[in-house]
């Protein structure tokens, strides 16, 4: 195979470069579509196939159908609340107030959101929502499509996208960043999956729209996809990510399978159980019970398990209680949740409960960004952006999610901040912004990691040390952590750096050479694991979804901040929280109890 | 005991013919889905190519043909399909192959765009959501959870003859999907386009694709529905014909 570099391979020139066709992707280039701007949507899979498809319970957005007093100041103050006061006010104030005409766009797009009696958007009742910033119980705020909420989102929005005529380059893969001299992103280089052809996709503004990496873990809801690609590149470009440290486990995977069962399921009134058929979580969250944040209710789980009170042979996993709903219910509300608890729990949710066990499922961290995408890089005190490079979606962190995400806020994220960082590049593209051309060299650097795999005719196979990775991570990295076994998986994560830059790619043939794709994947991963391993270490403190039994308290005093990961010399910094929203008083932090 | 896999192999660099490759395979003790299976055989002989993402039956990528019948690889459990301790695994019928298990769908997604799978509606919305009844909305129930995996359209004779001309199961179970939206003005259009002796009048009723879909929907009862519409219509513009010669 020939060595790979700037004067062999071929340049696609575009204005705007969105990595991703999941609902962040497709909602940057559904607003970028009518600018006149040459836009391409570069994705690893059909759109279609996103992640963004698996989706289920709703979006969740103060749209005042379940309730004509609903306000968006109590959805910011349960999303502040839920943040464990790491979100930005400043971006969970827009998210939450722009959210409705996000949601209606979404609706005049053709979504088919279920129905109330009088015709309004239906909405169910979601983890961590109130009424009356806290002080007005349950409240009902998440727009749904049955529980197909996310493959509705999804192809509305791919639908709408052929409707505009955007340009898609589908089962290409975007492999490395392109930097030029001034350390701006110039683009990436990514080649066919179907052919082989390996481009330099030149770009006056990239944005990374990956989407998670929940297959750093053995166990997750996550698609097969969710390998970090975006956070990957950018890690070895030497750009940080920040709060890595966070990770959502979904209180309700299917055991044994891992696929998602919606916290919706709940919100219409079904309840977790322990191997005595004890309501418990009505002993960790008096008020909230079941709806309390998920972080809560998955470490609830973990506990009753690790007391004895699990359900099955081996104890390990307890039941999701749904029966006593009836099939009317559970057909109309809920017939995602049964066909899949058919096929992978072998149970009728009619009649029996669902074994579930909290799943890895959501990662809070991501590039760090303000509210137009605008990724910023390592600095000492003030912000300042990376010329060219722009994030959206769970691959970023904007930070609307903090420490631990509420259910629904995934979705309202995904167009929110995709329509925003659309209509920002545009402005910012009109009015003379870009990036100066990288050279030779730049491109020929961003090719070597790719040579270098190609050039392999030994070494470590994929898959062996794919499941190393995930089970470093799951075993050490997991809903409960340790100061001592972090420094353990910190130390095993060090041995597979040695493989991952030494990897044999058995396959080196061109056409939709998947061991190709799957060996950068594992790259990719790596990084994300890495960076997420060393975050978790460092924070010194127990928060949302990351909980140290050696620092079981929230420390205001020293972690009252996002952590920043700087990949290249390992370290963790700290960057500070926003707590300064234009149109409310802030939300200032109080104990967090459900 | 061990069973025995067949995979249809062709990487179009080595091969001048497609083959089938045979694997010996441990029989698991509990049953797993056909993907796992597959990606358990890719560990040893990680040159098998195929497409998958979600695992659970909502992506639509790892439609393929399972002992002769098409179907999602991840929701498909082994003990349903395998026959003798015997299981074959082709690409879907009827579309170029790419490589192994890959088919090029780009006639399948051509077909889809052609229906205009978006809302059209040109009145605009003051304020809020266009409303809809709960009545209204359950006419959606069937269409839209389409995935786009194929498994229907692949398998139909008709489509299998006119790939470029019949519209096929799936792109006409979308037209329908929008026909039947009460958000929806454009149904007269929508009927018209697909008025030629082709786009929807060379479904036959095989059925092939009721059988196939894995997720349980009925694309010739809505190919049914678009019929008994532009007969009627027709049947009006005969009226209005009629009228206007008399």
């Amino acid at each position: 195979m020939n060595i790979l570099n700037s004067s062999n391979i071929t340049t696609l020139e575009f204005d705007v470069l969105v990595i991703g066709g999941g609902g962040s992707g497709m909602r940057t280039s559904l607003e970028l579509a009518k600018s006149g701007l040459k836009t391409a949507v570069v994705s690893k899979v059909f759109p279609t196939r996103s992640h963004t498809v698996s989706a289920q319970g709703g979006i969740t957005c103060a749209i005042a159908s379940a309730d004509p007093q609903d306000d968006w100041r109590w959805h910011m103050y349960d999303t502040v609340k839920g943040s464990d006061y790491i979100g930005d006010q400043d971006a969970i104030e827009y998210m939450c107030s722009e959210g409705p005409k996000a949601v209606f766009e979404l609706e005049h797009m053709g979504l088919p959101f279920s129905r109330t009696e009088n015709g309004r958007i239906y909405q169910r009742p979601f983890g961590g929502q109130s009424k009356d910033f806290g002080k007005g119980g349950q409240a009902a705020r998440t727009c749904a499509a049955a529980d197909r909420t996310g493959h509705a989102l999804l192809h509305t929005l791919y639908q709408n996208n052929v409707k505009e005529g955007s340009n898609f380059l589908n089962e290409w893969f975007a492999v490395d960043l392109v930097l030029n001299q001034l350390k701006e992103v110039t683009g990436v280089i990514a080649f066919s999956i179907e052919s082989g052809e390996v481009a330099y996709l030149k770009s006056q503004a990239t944005v990374l729209a990956t989407g998670g990496a929940g297959r750093i873990y053995s166990s997750t809801t996550n698609a097969l996809i969710n390998t970090g690609d975006g956070l990957g590149m950018s890690l070895r470009a030497g750009i940080p990510a920040q709060d890595m440290e966070m990770w959502q486990f979904h209180p309700t995977g299917i055991y044994g399978a891992g696929s998602l069962v919606t916290e919706g399921c709940r919100g219409e009134g079904g309840y977790l159980i322990n191997k005595d058929g004890e309501r418990f979580m009505e002993r960790y969250a008096p008020n909230a019970k079941d709806l309390a944040g998920r972080d809560v209710v998955a470490r609830s789980m973990v506990l009753e398990i690790l007391e004895g009170r699990g359900c099955g042979d081996e104890k390990d996993h307890v039941f999701l209680k749904l029966d006593h709903l009836g099939a009317d219910v559970l057909n109309a509300k809920l017939p995602g949740i049964c066909e899949l608890s058919r096929t992978f729990a072998a149970v009728d949710p009619v009649y029996e409960p669902i074994p579930v066990v909290p799943t890895c499922h959501y990662m809070m961290g991501g590039t760090p960004t303000n509210i137009h995408g605008q990724a910023f890089k390592m600095s000492s005190s003030n912000d300042e952006y990376i010329p060219g490079l722009f994030s959206v979606g769970e691959a970023a962190c904007v930070s609307v999610h903090g420490a631990n995400r509420l259910g629904g806020n995934s979705l309202l994220d995904l167009v929110v901040f995709g329509r925003a960082a659309g209509i920002h590049i545009n402005q910012a593209m009109k009015s003379g912004g870009g990036v100066a051309d990288a050279g030779k060299d730049d491109i020929d650097k961003a090719l070597h990691n790719l040579n270098i795999l190609n050039e392999s005719s030994s070494g470590y196979e994929v898959s062996t040390v794919k499941k190393e990775l995930q089970e470093v991570m799951q075993n050490y990295f997991g809903v409960f952590r340790r100061g001592d076994y972090m420094e353990k998986g910190v130390a095993a994560l060090n041995g597979i750096r040695e493989k991952i830059e030494n990897l044999h790619l058995i396959d080196k043939s061109a056409a939709f050479n998947t061991n190709r794709v799957e060996a950068i994947e594992l790259q990719n991963l790596f990084e994300v694991a890495e960076a997420t391993a060393i975050s978790s270490l460092q924070r010194t403190e127990s928060r949302g979804a990351h909980a140290r039994e050696d620092y079981p308290d929230r420390d205001d005093e020293n972690w009252l901040c996002h952590s920043l990961y700087d990949p290249t010399t390992k370290s963790l910094g700290k960057r500070h929280v926003n707590f300064e929203p234009s149109q409310v008083e802030a939300f200032p932090p109080k104990v967090r109890t459900y | 005991m061990t069973i025995s896999i067949n995979i249809y192999r062709y990487n179009p660099e080595k091969d001048k013919f497609p083959y089938m490759q045979s694997f010996e395979f441990e029989k698991p003790k509990r049953d797993i889905m056909v993907l796992e299976l597959l990606n358990q055989l890719k560990e040893k002989d990680p040159t098998i190519s195929y497409r998958r993402s979600c695992r659970e039956g909502v992506c639509g990528s790892d439609g393929m043909n399972i002992n002769g019948k098409n179907g999602l690889a991840c929701i498909t459990p082994l003990s349903s399909v395998i026959k003798k301790n015997k299981l074959d695994l082709r690409p879907l019928p009827g579309l170029p192959v790419v490589r192994d298990l890959v088919v090029d769908m780009t006639e399948f997604y051509a077909q889809y765009e052609k229906i205009k799978p978006f809302l059209q509606n040109d009145t605009p919305v003051d304020i809020g959501e266009r409303l809809q009844s709960p009545e209204d909305r359950d006419k959606l129930d069937g269409l839209y959870e389409c995935i786009l995996c194929a498994c229907c359209s692949t398998s139909c004779p008709s489509f299998w003859w006119n790939p470029d001309k019949f519209v096929g199961p799936a792109a006409l179970l979308q037209a329908y999907r929008f026909i039947a939206d009460s958000r929806d003005t454009k149904t007269a259009e929508r009927l018209q386009s697909l008025s030629d002796p082709f786009s929807v009048y060379r479904c036959h009723g095989i059925m092939n694709c009721v059988s196939v879909c894995p997720k349980g929907l009925n694309p010739n009862e809505a190919i049914g529905e678009i019929k008994s519409m532009l007969l009627s219509n027709k049947k009006n513009q005969n009226i209005i014909t009629s009228d206007k010669a008399g």
